[in-house]
Formats: C-alpha cells, structure tokens, sequence
C-alpha cells in the first residue's frame, strides 16, 4: 500500500492496524470452513485424537469418509428434495409476488392503499406457531411436500419491492400497448415484467437462500416423513442430533466405521455447503442490488 | 382512505374509455363498476388476497386456542373455554420470568454487538484504497452467510466441544481444562451472540458500504483544501453521510428485539443450559410441539407477538419522527 503523498505517521499506522485487522477477520471468515474440508480428507485415527484447528490433511489423504457419505441415500434424496422444493418455491414466488406487484403499483387500482395496508399488517403481526401449525394441519399441508412451498412464497416485503419497481416502469408503454388491445396480463408480461428483471432476480435469488437455509419449517410440518425432509433436516440429524442411521449405512461399506463419524460429519459439511460457496461470487453483486434495494424501498 | 382523485386523465386513457385515475370523473366513486372495468386486476387480487386470508389472517383466528383448554379430540371450537388461565398459570409458574429474561437478554446483547459490528467492519473497510485487497476481503467475509444455519451450529458445536478449536484456545488462555462450552451457562450467550456475529457481520456490512460509496467524493476534497485530517474528514463527512442509514437499520432492528427466534438456539442449546437459553420462542415450540399443550403454548406465542407488535410500532413511530420514513 504505498502512498504517493506523504502521510504522517499517525495514519500509516492506522492503516497498518486496519489491514492487520482485516486480515484477521478474512482469517476468521475462512479458517473454519478450511477446516471442514481438510478434516474430511483426514486420516479419521489421526482426526479423533486431534485438538485444535486442522490446517492441513491430518497423517495422509482419506477419502472413506466421502465413499460412505456417497451411498447414504437420505443425504442425497434430501439434496433432491430441497432442489425440489427452491424450484417449486421460486415458481410460485415468481407468479404470485409478479401479480401482487402488479396489481399494487396500478395508479387506475383506486383502493390499492386499503389493500396494502390490509396485507401490511400480517409484518406487525402474526398467529404464533401452534395456530400457524393448526392452519397447516386443517388444510392436509402437514407431512405433505406443499407445506415446505406454499406457505411463506407471497412475503409483504416482495411485494413492496416488486411494486416499487413496477411502479418506475413509465406509464406510456401501458398505454400504448393497451392502445394495441394488449390484456392486463400480457402487458405484465410483455412489458411491465421485461423491465423490472433485475428485482425479479433479486426476489429469486433471496427465496433460494431462504428455502436452502430453511430446517424449522420441515421441524414443524413433515413430523412423520423423514423421505421429505429437505437436506437441512438430514445436516441436522448427522450433525446436531446424531439420530442419522449414517453409520449403520456405513458398516455394509466398512467394517470399523464408528471411528469415521467425525469424518462423515465433516464431509456431509463439506457436500452440502462446497457448491454453494463456489457459485456465490458470481451472483454477489446481486445481492449487493438486492439489500440496497430494500434499504430504499418506501 | 385516500383523498378523491383529481380529475385528471391521460389523453390516452380518456379516448379509450377507460380513466387511469380509477372512478368515474366528478362522480363518487362506484366500486361494482371499478371491478367490471378492471375484472382482471380484480381476479389478480384476489388471488392475492386470498393467499394472506389463508396464510397469515386464519392463524390468527388460531389464537382462541390461547383461552381454551385445547383437546385435539374436541378441537379448536370445541374444547373448552379457560379465559385467562393459560396466561395465569404462564405467568405464576417458574419460567415465565427466566424465559423473559434470557428472550430480552439475547435480544439486546445481539443489538448491541450485531448491530455495530458491520459498521466497524465497513469504515474499516472504506480506508482501503487498494481495490483488489478490499474486493477480496469484502467476498470473503460474506462467505460466512452463505453457510446454511444448520452447518453453522454444527461448526461452533465442533469447535466449542472438548478437544475443538475454540475450547483449546480458552484452555490456553485461562489455563483451566479443554471442556465442551455449550453445555456451560456461562458460554451460551457469548457463543450464540459471536455465531451470529460471524455469519452477519460481512453481510451486514454490504448495506453500509452502499451508504459510503454514496457519499460525495468531492466533500473530501474540498476538506482537504482545508486542511482537515482524517479523523476530522471521518467525523464531519463520513460519519454524517450514513447516519441517516444507521439510524434507521438502528430503530429497524430496536422492532425486533424481542423476537429471538427459536430456530437457531434450537439447534445450539440442551437442557443444561436452560437457565440461560431457553426462550420464549424454544419454550414455545418445546411445549406445542413436544408436549403438545396447544393452549399454554398458543397462549406464550401470543404473549410474545404483542410485545413484538407494541415494540414494531414503536419503534416505527420513532422512525417517522426521526427521519420522515417509515416501515408501515
């Protein structure tokens, strides 16, 4: 960082404090999941005896661990089922969240204020889990695969954002296609939607880290069907609660498995959060667009 | 309601018949033919509509289960009415007021660490003028968000038990034993309050970073010309350009202080540090969904979304003051 000007030495040394600093946190932000991965490919022995950080794989490479975690089929129908359910919720997000924006940023919707205010209040307040969880159980929702995309799809903030958006999109080209005989929804379609891709993506990109994160609601709703938890349940049992029956998958492949549990534990990390870490950086930036986004809405 | 609209249309709208204004000009409005103009609006609305009834207005109905004492066999209309009792027996019984302590407890410490911390990280961030060391940094430290909650906790279990990272550096530093700290009530609260830290503070401080770059460059300049230093160009132009913002994100956050949510603490906590984790929200789910007493459970998670909803408003009420804006 050498500087043109000359500095005085007081700033020098806040800016030496402020790299060291950042360093750290980088160090921080980094340093456990380098762990993740390089305790995975430990040799498993060597692993449960180790304290502290591992920096390095620990005695030689083992890839056991990834072998067993590669025939636990739960880990891998969650993986498909939480896939299912990011596609199914960003359809229905799309569809619902495009609409409802659509139709509250409509100047000639007399009552759109009413209305707003009307879904507003479900921010201030809501029924509580057991109500939520009574609702779910009246429509046939609980332990069906719905229940981890239909409710939470249509969120009050989307739609500000989506009206916002919509709301810029200048009136002329309304009309004009409506001069065309365009309907209401090709206009959405044709040309109100074309406009605001950027908010639609954000929108997406938001309900797929939502739903990829999401273990509470599979807690609540799929009480019963361990095939439809989605791959945060399956984490959790292999991580947290240690109620996976991994290892009995396990010892078909191997006979001493039980000295690889922390290596499966790792691994299953490691499977689970790797491609998400990879793809991230290319789709920051709308993510930057997005928060920003919702700082200036209303 | 909204004022009448002025009877202005576009020259467009008019020719085709159809007012943008919505309404019929210098006519009181008339909603059956609003709707027959605008069937497709209206049925889109609908739709809408009825999603919030179904999802967000029927649960609320859900809270009579709050004043009942709740028999799955009877259901919610048939079992029988309590008034009170739920919230009595809540209230004169041992948790209420350990659960109420530790809900305000996390709340606060994590307003109080969580919420400076992105904006530290961010001024230090706005001192780096090497584009490629602050690009990386920056990437960097929002990895952390993108690990999955579940991950996460299982990470800082990892860490904190015996033999892990974090309890060998307490072990070197206070000399005493490598010990697994989450099952220690003196670590709960730190533990849960610096995971948060690690997985929001990159991520939080994106917002922040948007404020600084906004900020007019040629301010600086001009303070330069001055003679001003950097603490002073700090404290009289960058400070000022996104106080706006933290107060906001400062009274946004105050809303929600109260709602610790269960979802995390569920996963990092056990039964030996209930005196310090347990939570409204873990207490509620443990009762509704594991022992299954709707009623006391409905009647906690009720006595939890009011306080949300008096401190939201509040502190919306003083969004509105302070700065003109609000979230409602």
């Amino acid at each position: 960082m050498s500087k043109k000007k000359k500095e005085k030495p007081s700033r020098i040394l806040f800016l030496a404090a402020d790299v060291v600093i950042l360093i750290l946190i980088t160090y921080v932000c980094l340093v456990p999941i380098w762990h993740m991965v390089m305790a995975s490919i430990s040799d498993p022995t060597a692993l449960n005896v180790h304290t502290g950080m591992v920096y390095y794989p620990l005695k030689k490479v083992d890839v056991q661990a990834y072998r067993i975690i590669f025939r636990y089929k739960q880990l891998w129908s969650a993986y498909l089922n939480t896939i299912f359910y990011i596609i199914g919720s960003c359809l229905l997000t799309g569809v619902l969240t495009t609409i409802a924006g659509y139709v509250f940023s409509r100047k000639r919707f007399y009552y759109r204020n009413a209305f707003m205010m009307f879904i507003s209040f479900t921010m201030l307040f809501n029924g509580g889990m057991i109500p939520n969880y009574l609702v779910m159980r009246g429509l046939h929702l609980t332990d069906n695969p719905l229940v981890m995309i239909i409710p939470g799809s249509l969120s009050v903030f989307n739609i500000i954002i989506m009206r916002t958006s919509m709301q810029n999109v200048p009136q002329e080209l309304e009309e004009a296609a409506r001069m065309d005989g365009a309907s209401d929804l090709k206009i959405l379609w044709d040309v109100i939607l074309p406009l605001c891709k950027a908010t639609f993506a954000v929108i997406m990109l938001f309900t797929v880290v939502a739903k990829w994160n999401d273990y509470f609601s599979a807690l609540l709703y799929l009480p019963t069907r361990q095939d439809l938890y989605p791959l945060q349940m399956a984490l959790r049992q292999i991580l947290i609660t240690s109620t996976s029956d991994i290892s009995s998958s396990a010892s078909s492949l191997i006979d001493n498995s039980s000295i690889y549990k922390k290596s499966i534990e790792y691994a299953s990390i490691v499977v689970s959060t790797l491609p998400i870490l990879c793809v991230y950086p290319f789709v920051q930036k709308y993510f930057v667009t997005g928060i920003t986004m919702g700082a200036v809405k209303s | 309601m909204k004022k009448r609209q002025k009877p202005v249309g576009s020259a467009a709208g008019e020719r085709l018949g159809y007012q943008v204004g919505g309404g019929i000009r210098m006519l009181p409005h008339n909603f059956c033919l609003d709707v027959r103009r605008n069937k497709i609006l209206y049925f889109l609305l609908l739709i809408v509509l009825a999603y919030f009834v179904i999802f967000n207005y029927l649960p609320m109905f859900g809270i009579i289960v709050a004043f009942e004492k709740y028999s799955p066999v009877k259901g919610v209309f048939g079992s029988k009415w309590v008034g009170m009792d739920n919230f009595i027996s809540f209230f004169s019984g041992p948790y209420a007021g350990r659960l109420i302590r530790n809900t305000v407890v996390l709340g606060v410490f994590d307003l109080l660490v969580n919420f400076p911390t992105p904006i530290i990280f961010a001024l230090l961030l706005n001192e780096i003028k090497n584009k490629y060391f602050k690009k990386t940094v920056q990437t960097v430290s929002y990895m952390p968000y993108f690990v999955s909650t579940v991950v996460a906790a299982g990470m800082v279990i990892g860490f904190t038990k015996a033999g892990g990272a974090i309890s060998e550096a307490m072990k070197f530093m206070t000399g005493g034993v490598s010990e697994n700290l989450l099952n220690q009530t003196a670590w709960f609260r730190p533990i849960y309050i610096l995971m948060g830290t690690w997985q929001g503070m990159g991520y939080g401080s994106i917002i922040y970073l948007a404020a600084l770059s906004d900020v007019d460059q040629e301010l600086y300049d001009a303070a330069k010309v001055d003679g001003a230093g950097y603490w002073k160009q700090m404290w009289h132009i960058t400070l000022p350009g996104i106080s706006s913002m933290i107060i906001m994100m400062f009274i946004m956050r105050m809303g929600t202080v109260f709602s610790v949510g269960a979802d995390k603490i569920l996963l990092l906590y056990n039964a030996s540090t209930y005196e310090v984790s347990d939570v409204i929200n873990t207490y509620v789910y443990r009762l509704g969904m594991q022992n299954a007493d709707f009623g006391m459970s409905t009647a906690v998670g009720l006595f939890n979304s009011v306080i949300g909803t008096i401190l939201l408003l509040t502190s919306n009420q003083v969004l509105k003051k302070l700065s003109g804006t609000s979230m409602f």
